[in-house]
């Protein structure tokens, strides 16, 4: 039934418990073998009542807790999921399945509120939604004698004609015109009308496709599926361009103070559910949105202007001091001052070079000035940290080439074949994802407030980043064919050792965050 | 003009020539690009005597696209009729119909002007005319006062 899903979990590549695995497929198949359409999605709404919790339960003590349970889905998997659900309702409300999807759609695909609803008042919900059941009638184009199409007011004999079920009739020419611009310049909500005034029938599916031709037919699937995973919370593309496939994962938006849920994609993407961005463990993702904002932020420039500069008492231009004595005078309007207590200059009288006019006013003037540039270099130590990282790891990914290059030395002078060599490979890949947490441990740290905790945190983040330059140290080394085996141990005992090291702190911190156990200088829950 | 289509304008000014409506008239169709018509405001409303003369031009795709309306020359004064001559009707937009037609378009204008009861520009008027693009198509229009 879901073979077309290709399961998918983070995991570490070092540490891939059979047991996972086996106990989701298991899972899985107990799913499947369930025949009964309610059980659909059911594993996650409705745990309790179903005999499989106890063994997620279990299951999610294997997780690491910076993990989540997620499933890649190809576009077919996502068509079959909306036809499954709509046969669902379908057997649920006694109606025909063209005219179920496209009530699905009106209620943005929430079977729940649509059930409801209908149950409440039938007649209302198919009012809305633009549908009218007459199990008597199917689409289907008939030829009808003495017929004049009210659009083109073409009365060939053999004229195909098509009325919905609201019964206005026009020929198949006009609708097939009318469907593919509609089509053509979708405006994102698919509502197609009836083409007839003021009547608010909606072209289901099984019209459209009877009529169009088959790129637009396409398009029009492709419409479908892109609003179905819009409307889901729990599905999100992935955002690479033109990868087609969905993530489903059920973390809601509200636990995304305390839990980063990266995913990854079968186009090996690894990002964030949560936001969409690429992987940022084990920054949650209000601090990123947050830190990029500031990065970003032009008062970044004007911080580093009132730090740096005094304003003329004149002309109030702005000055930077880069040398000489504080006796001043301002290139624009030639006002002479003193940089210390920014007075004119001429009541400095005979004490020449030396100010020692200080009073309330320019103390406090000093002191901000002060406290601005402490957050000001604040700012500035993270964020050469992170620039860093993120330049490293693009210099990283540049050793790619250069591995492979290395690869091919490694088998012509020893006796290494390919897939022994292949350890060089997942070391640098290793390097490259260590490097990306490094990034935004500093991110993660820049708005950490100091506790005991912290000094946890930052042992972790410098252990992992020594444990990361040396296993670059090993990786650089020039390859002699004497010192092979001993190379190659280095590296995997280094891998797995940067490995485990990020695994620690991710693990850590993830803990943490469930455990409320960080503080932050700003609000998170905003 | 798509070949599929020049039938069901032929067939409507045939229509408006044998069978016009009470004040319409087309005074200018050519070609099946553009159109003129004269309307009259009607007897005992507040265009009595008072003659209009309303533009239609068709992009290829009519009817499945509304066409293109607008007031030429003596431009009527009215809350949802701007002095450029753009008509503030949902049935020209958004609301349009393929089975909508030159003739349904006039009588919902003569409808428009009939029920006006203070003749006004509309109040946005002087930014509208300073900023809007040639075709009244390519105005966001936002429907809200059925009352006129």
């Amino acid at each position: 039934m879901r073979r077309s899903f290709a399961r998918r979990r983070f995991q570490s590549m070092y540490d891939i418990s059979d047991e996972d695995l086996t106990f989701e497929d298991s899972y899985r198949d107990s799913d499947e073998d369930v025949e009964d359409v309610e059980d659909e999605d059911d594993y996650v709404d409705d745990d309790d009542t179903d005999l499989d919790f106890t063994d997620v339960v279990a299951g999610k003590d294997h997780k690491k807790n910076y993990e989540v349970d997620f499933v890649v889905h190809s576009i077919e998997g996502i068509v079959k999921n909306q036809d499954d659900e709509v046969t669902h309702v379908s057997n649920i409300l006694g109606i025909q399945k063209q005219h179920t999807a496209t009530l699905l759609r009106h209620f943005h695909w929430n079977k729940e509120r649509l059930i409801d609803r209908y149950v409440e008042d039938s007649t209302e919900v198919l009012n809305k939604a633009g549908v009218i059941i007459d199990n008597t009638k199917t689409s289907k184009l008939i030829k009808v004698p003495g017929f004049i199409c009210d659009i083109c007011c073409n009365n060939d004999e053999d004229l195909d004609t098509l009325a919905l079920s609201c019964e206005h009739r026009f020929c198949k020419n006009c609708y097939e015109h009318y469907l593919t611009q509609k089509i053509k310049d979708d405006d994102g909500n698919l509502r197609i009308l009836c083409m007839a005034n003021d009547c608010n029938v909606i072209v289901d599916e099984e019209t459209i496709e009877l009529i169009v031709n088959k790129d637009i037919h396409d398009r029009y699937r492709t419409l479908l599926n892109r609003t179905y995973v819009n409307d889901k919370e729990y599905l999100r593309w992935c955002p690479v361009p033109n990868c087609e496939y969905v993530i489903e994962c059920h973390i809601p938006h509200i636990s995304l103070t305390s839990i980063v849920p990266t995913v990854e994609c079968v186009c090996t993407h690894r990002f964030c559910f949560g936001c969409g961005l690429p992987d940022h463990q084990p920054s949650i993702c209000v601090l990123v949105k947050k830190w990029i904002k500031k990065c970003d932020d032009y008062s970044e420039t004007e911080d580093w202007i009132s730090t740096h500069t005094k304003e003329c008492g004149k002309c109030h231009s702005n000055i930077e001091k880069i040398g000489g004595s504080n006796y001043m005078t301002c290139c624009k309007c030639k006002y002479e001052f003193c940089w210390v207590c920014m007075g004119p200059w001429s009541k400095h009288g005979t004490s020449w070079y030396n100010c020692d006019r200080y009073d309330e006013k320019t103390i406090d003037a000093k002191y901000k000035q002060a406290e601005s540039r402490a957050s000001l270099e604040r700012y500035l130590l993270y964020y050469n940290r992170f620039a860093n990282h993120e330049q490293s790891a693009k210099l990283d990914r540049e050793l790619y080439n250069k591995t492979e290059k290395k690869m091919v030395e490694m088998q012509q002078i020893s006796d290494l074949s390919w897939i022994e060599v292949q350890f060089l490979k997942k070391a640098v890949d290793i390097l490259v994802q260590c490097r990306i947490t490094l990034k935004w441990t500093y991110v993660f740290a820049f708005y950490l407030a100091r506790n005991d905790q912290t000094n946890v945190f930052e042992d972790n983040q410098r252990d992992l980043e020594m444990a990361v330059e040396q296993l670059l140290e090993l990786l650089e080394k020039p390859i002699e064919a004497e010192i092979i085996a001993e190379l190659k141990q280095q590296i995997l005992d280094k891998t797995v050792y940067v490995g485990s090291h990020r695994e620690g702190l991710l693990e850590d911190t993830a803990k943490g965050l469930l455990e409320s156990r960080w503080e932050f200088q700003v609000d998170i829950k905003n | 003009m798509s070949v599929l289509f020049t039938k069901r304008l032929s067939k409507e000014l045939v229509d408006l020539k044998i069978n016009p409506p009470v004040g319409i008239e087309v005074t200018e169709a050519d070609t099946f690009k553009s159109w003129k018509l004269t309307l009259d405001g009607v007897d005992g409303t507040l265009y009595a005597g008072e003659r209009f003369t309303l533009e239609f031009r068709f992009s290829p795709n009519y009817p499945m696209e509304s066409p293109e309306v607008v007031f030429t020359g003596n431009i009527p004064i009215h809350p949802h009729i701007y002095s450029n001559g753009h008509i503030c009707l949902n049935v020209l937009y958004n609301q349009w119909s393929p089975v909508l037609s030159v003739r349904s378009v006039c009588l919902s204008i003569q409808s428009m002007l009939s029920s006006c009861t203070c003749k006004e520009p509309p109040p946005d008027n002087n930014h509208y005319v300073k900023t809007a693009k040639a075709s009244p198509k390519q105005t966001q229009w936002s429907f809200h006062d059925d009352s006129v």
